[in-house]
């Protein structure tokens, strides 16, 4: 594999007969500190505050008893709602989703229901939160619903799931698209004329080869599901049912300080996970680039 | 395996409004290989789908060894074909990619790997056969698609401007091994390109194709020396384009009275077409000028040759073309071939 050195990146022409100002790998480690600053801010330092907060009693001392209460029952309930529910709309929200980009991506390249798919993609993997909840129980809830009159709406995991799978089907379509993109009509044609059909194209050669940049769209969805708040905090307000809405919970009673620990340590355990599945997806998407380029 | 005949009558093809094939024929002996040549959007690419069933024909017929197979889909066809780049499967190794049209077979993993490994031989990569396609060169890719089209023994031999993504060195050495290999397996073989040096140095025919159709089909000297048409001339190799007066069968150039390819040329003012190799130094002659460059290809060069109101190209003996450097004198005339008229 092609690996790019700092100094390569950061080469620049220099005149002849002048130094140049920095030496090029000190030019390269530059331009990367105003990204390291934003990451350090935003990531780094949120995450050290709640590792911090999580193992530190009220008394500011270390307590590893806040830590312990991950794997007790009613915690543990937390994450498991969460896990299911996010894989649950991980795969549907794939499955669909690769459906349709595979509609979009055998279509015109350049024609109008592409840009609109690619464009409406954009608009409604961000579509979310109250907006979203609110057009869903228009739609097909339970005492005002203009299609139908869903009676398990408020039900968990199918009735938040259905709304989840809305914005998780946009959001495979966007990841998913430039790999159904990458595959090369000279390889179908090879199959083709080897003697292959279609079903031997899917089996040997198309699938094997969107297989890692599926897998690692399911986790990435996965993970877009497991810290989506906004959305279930204005489905149902009342109930916690996964992660995300306990730590909300945490956060605003009343009861103090205790409750602020939970919630770090909520956020603890939700930032492991996190980490696994988004390092699985980093090295499913570096195969990925390198096949489907 | 020895190669069987095909055979393509009337083919049509358009897409919108785009005429692509407008009624091509072209009959491939057993064993041949034939170059299609030609400027680009003439629909080589088209002609050569068409065949492999990649594509679709509006009208025509296509046949094979004597059967027509112009609606039997292309995974039933049996053609091997070679495509401009990047065709390699990249999650196999380069032997099962080479294996792939014998495992789509269903034959056993034994015989698929002997037959992988003896492609592989004939275009010498055996030894990289555990790898995979981005660990090689665009020569070597293009040389495991070739093994990999002629694994399944395929009836007919098709490339697509397999050489057109290579350097230039790489390009010529794997054009005279394509050509060795299909001389050794003997498969009927169409090769699409628009560098007309190639198609002159690996076809037995060189078809010159031009919006839809074959404008001239003939050995690499027919298309050359005797061009039928003015395009043909124009598009296979440089072309000196000289004013003339046509008169009683002939054509006067500058003083020079050149024979006509078409006797049936209306007499008047022409432009006449005058390959450069025709033209040839004399120690006087009708047509006179400077050499203003010079451009060594080897044992020949070619002169240009500034005459005052225009310039010539001249080829000659790289031994006599030393002797004329930029800027000397030189006397020209042309060499009484029979010319075509622009
Ligand atoms: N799929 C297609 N859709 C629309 N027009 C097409 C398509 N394929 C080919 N054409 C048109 O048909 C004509 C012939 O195309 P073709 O690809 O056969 O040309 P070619 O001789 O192979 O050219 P090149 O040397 O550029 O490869 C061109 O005008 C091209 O624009
Ligand atoms: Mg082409």
């Amino acid at each position: 594999m092609a690996v790019t050195t700092p100094s390569e990146v950061g080469a620049q022409p220099v005149r002849a007969g002048r130094r140049p100002l920095l030496s090029s790998s000190r030019l390269a480690w530059t331009g990367t500190l105003p990204f390291l600053g934003y990451v350090g801010v935003f990531l780094l330092l949120p995450t050290g505050i709640v590792l911090w907060d999580a193992v530190h009693g009220s008394s500011g001392g270390f307590d590893f008893g806040a830590v312990s209460t991950l794997w007790s029952s009613s915690t543990r309930s937390y994450f498991v709602n969460s896990a299911e529910l996010s894989a649950i709309t991980s795969v549907l929200g794939a499955v669909l989703g690769a459906v349709l980009s595979y509609a979009v991506a055998t279509g015109n390249p350049e024609g109008l229901i592409r840009r609109l798919y690619l464009a409406g993609s954009g608009v409604l993997a961000q579509f979310g939160g109250v907006t979203l909840a609110f057009a869903f129980l228009i739609t097909i809830g339970p005492t005002s619903g203009l299609l139908l009159h869903a009676g398990w709406f408020y039900d968990f995991p199918q009735g938040i799931g259905l709304i989840y799978v809305y914005f998780q089907i946009p959001l495979m379509v966007l990841v998913f698209l430039p790999a159904m993109d990458g595959l090369k009509a000279q390889w179908r044609e090879a199959t083709e004329t080897l003697g292959g059909s279609a079903w031997q194209f899917w089996r040997y050669v198309g699938g094997p080869l969107l297989a890692p940049a599926f897998l690692g769209a399911v986790l990435l969805l996965f993970a877009n599901a497991l810290s989506a708040f906004a959305t279930i905090a204005a489905w149902e307000n009342q109930i916690s049912y996964v992660v995300p809405q306990q730590i909300g919970t945490a956060l605003s009673s009343e009861v103090g300080l205790s409750s602020v620990n939970q919630a770090d340590v909520l956020a603890l355990g939700m930032i492991a996970v996190v980490a696994v599945v988004m390092t699985g997806y980093t090295l499913l998407q570096r195969r990925t680039t390198r096949w489907l380029r | 395996m020895t190669g069987v005949e095909v055979s393509l009558r009337g083919l049509h093809r358009r897409y919108g409004s785009v005429v692509a094939l407008d009624g091509l024929d072209l009959t491939l002996a057993p064993g041949e290989l034939v170059a299609l040549l030609g400027p680009s959007g003439c629909g080589k690419t088209t002609t050569l789908r068409l065949l492999a069933g990649l594509e679709d024909a509006d009208g025509g017929q296509v046949t094979v060894a004597g059967a027509d197979i112009t609606h039997v889909p292309s995974n039933k066809r049996g053609m091997g074909m070679v495509f401009q780049a990047y065709s390699l499967f990249p999650h196999m190794t380069v032997r099962d990619n080479v294996a792939f049209g014998l495992k789509l077979r269903r034959a056993a993993r034994a015989e698929r790997d002997r037959r992988a490994m003896e492609m592989l031989e004939l275009v010498g990569l055996t030894e990289q056969a555990g790898r995979y396609a981005h660990q090689l060169s665009g020569g070597q890719q293009q040389r495991v698609a070739l093994a990999r089209a002629l694994a399944i023994s395929p009836k007919v031999l098709l490339l697509d401007e397999p050489l057109s993504a290579l350097d230039a060195k790489v390009r010529a050495q794997l054009r005279d091994e394509i050509r060795r290999i299909q001389l050794e397996v003997g498969t009927t073989t169409l090769f699409v390109t628009h560098d007309q040096e190639e198609a002159l140095a690996i076809a037995d025919r060189v078809g010159v194709m031009r919006d839809g159709r074959i404008e001239q089909l003939g050995t690499p000297t027919d298309i050359y020396s005797r061009p039928a048409t003015s395009f043909v001339a124009e598009f296979v190799g440089l072309t000196n384009r000289l004013h003339g007066t046509v008169a009683a069968g002939s054509v006067n150039v500058r003083g020079c009275v050149l024979p006509l390819a078409d006797p049936a040329t209306p007499d008047g003012q022409a432009t006449v077409l005058v390959r450069p190799e025709a033209v040839t130094v004399v120690p006087s002659g009708p047509l006179t000028g400077t050499v203003i460059a010079v451009t060594f290809l080897g044992a020949s060069s070619r002169i240009t040759v500034d005459l005052g109101d225009t310039t010539v190209l001249a080829q000659l003996p790289t031994s006599e073309a030393t002797a004329l450097p930029a800027g000397s004198a030189v006397a020209l005339t042309i060499r009484p071939d029979p010319v075509l008229v622009a």
